[in-house]
């Protein structure tokens, strides 16, 4: 099955660099500053929320800024790459309602364009993890772990989004509540000992597994525990597997709703 | 080689995709939801023989459109199966794949590798394809801005660059000027005698007259015939008068 995967990956790597190269294009199309703005905007927000909330939980906190850079990067990169993913199908129905190609490549293609976007703010972060002194380890090899992690939960999140948003529009506006929701639930700019002895509720997002590898790794210099690696890539799965299962469900499904 | 074989299509229609999750939900709660079905194809067979150019005619509606996405691999049937051998090449609309805002060139690329080009063939054929589109001075023009006509050229251009052992085309071939149809229909006699078989919906009947070896009539997703070509026209034109 793997061997077959890779096999149809080949033969539609062409399309799929084309399609990646077309969202770059498009999205940075008559911006002077291009690419250099997938740096800029978070950069812009990091600073402001550093400077307001550097106040109330700099105090306790130590390399608050890297702290909170942490948190937004990571979040950042999964509400830009699923909303991106939900649109991917819709906005591309009238090519595939009218050319042979396979459909996730576009939703592939535009987590991939989210995840160049992430590497990007990546090397900011470690710039800015440099410019604050952090000593830079072997361990940082490990953030490859909780980005993978992350990769397969955005494809699992981005198929379920997808496959849904074909059929119920009010999918984008729930899901718009829901990232704003989730967005207050991940520790960005907060620490999770507001939340006292219930602290152990945010091992239910996702996103604070990811958060909490990147700070440990980065800030403490420690690696978490294998338990929470197994967790992380569990929950991880669990969610690729079941946009697998929707996809296939409902892939052609929805060509027959007219 | 395509072997058609009782081939019938479903949409359904008045469901979920208009009313949205809400009614959606109150309805399944209430067990009162209806849809309604509407068959685009009903048990549609015919037999193609390679290197054959298949015309297919019908008012609209008539589920022609239909039987070339399900012969184009785009949708599989929902009763029936087809047997099509070796690669397909299907333009099922003029600017179906291409990109408004990228140039001529840039969508030469994703359109080309859309249908299954590499990038070397791309690489290697790119003046051609330029040449043969006339498009030589609108190679880095939006794709956006081209004429109707231009955009036909190019997406035709395209898809005949090579041979595929079957071409599906809808309706593409109407829109250029005379000198590029004549071009056209010379590239795909050129196809045929190289082993092409070819599907073509139009309602031109001239060309069909002119280009099919064979004719199909669809007329509300059901065959009214199959058989020679001008038999076929001749009957089909009758029925229009009435």
């Amino acid at each position: 099955m793997i061997r077959a995967f890779i096999h149809k990956f080949q033969k539609y790597q062409f399309v799929f660099t084309e399609l990646v190269k077309r969202d770059f294009k498009k999205k940075y199309k008559r911006s002077i500053l291009g690419m250099l703005w997938s740096m800029l905007a978070p950069l812009f927000t990091l600073l402001i929320m550093n400077y307001i909330f550097g106040h109330f939980f700099g105090r306790t906190q130590e390399y608050y800024t890297i702290y909170l850079f942490s948190g937004w990067l990571i979040f950042q990169y999964y509400n830009e790459a699923t909303n991106g993913a939900m649109n991917s199908l819709m906005a591309n129905a009238n090519i595939f309602s009218k050319v042979k190609v396979p459909k996730y490549l576009f939703l592939f293609s535009r987590i991939t364009s989210s995840s160049i976007n992430f590497f990007l703010v990546l090397i900011v972060y470690f710039i800015f993890v440099i410019a604050y002194k952090l000593p830079i380890t072997w361990r940082f090899i490990t953030l490859f772990f909780p980005i993978i992690c992350m990769f397969l939960l955005i494809l699992g999140v981005g198929l379920i989004l997808s496959a849904l948003f074909v059929f119920f529009r009010d999918v984008q506006y729930l899901y718009g509540v829901f990232s704003t929701a989730l967005m207050y639930f991940t520790p960005i700019f907060y620490t999770v000992d507001i939340m006292g002895a219930n602290a152990k509720i945010f091992y239910l997002n996702p996103l604070y597994l990811y958060v909490t590898y990147f700070r440990n790794v980065v800030i403490d210099g420690t690696i978490p525990s294998l338990a929470f690696h197994v967790y992380t890539l569990l929950y991880s799965l669990l969610f690729f597997a079941i946009g697998c299962w929707m996809y296939k469900k409902y892939n052609y499904k929805f060509l027959y709703y007219v | 080689m395509i072997d058609v074989d009782n081939v019938s299509v479903r949409y359904i229609m008045g469901d979920f995709k208009d009313i949205g999750l809400k009614e959606y939900l109150i309805r399944k709660a209430k067990g009162q939801m209806v849809t309604k079905e509407f068959w685009a194809l009903r048990d549609v067979s015919f037999h193609v023989e390679k290197g054959n150019l298949l015309g297919i005619i019908g008012s609209n509606g008539s589920g022609k459109s239909t039987i070339l996405k399900v012969l184009a691999g785009i949708m599989p049937p929902t009763k029936g199966s087809i047997t099509a051998n070796g690669s397909i090449a299907a333009l099922l609309e003029l600017g179906a794949g291409f990109d408004g805002d990228l140039t001529v060139r840039e969508n030469i690329y994703l359109r080309g590798a859309m249908l299954g080009y590499t990038r070397e063939f791309v690489n290697e054929e790119y003046e051609h394809i330029i040449e043969f589109s006339e498009l030589q001075e609108f190679e880095d023009v939006a794709y956006k801005k081209l004429s109707s006509g231009m955009k036909s050229k190019l997406a035709f251009s395209l898809a005949s660059r090579v041979n595929p052992d079957i071409l599906v085309l809808d309706e593409v071939l109407s829109v250029g000027d005379i000198g590029f149809r004549k071009k056209s229909e010379n590239r795909m006699r050129e196809m045929m005698s190289g082993g092409t078989t070819t599907i073509l919906v139009s309602h031109s009947m001239g060309q069909i007259r002119e280009m099919c070896t064979q004719v199909v009539w669809l007329e509300k997703g059901e065959m009214r015939g199959i058989g020679d070509t001008k038999q076929m026209c001749d009957t089909y034109e009758k029925y229009m008068k009435k």
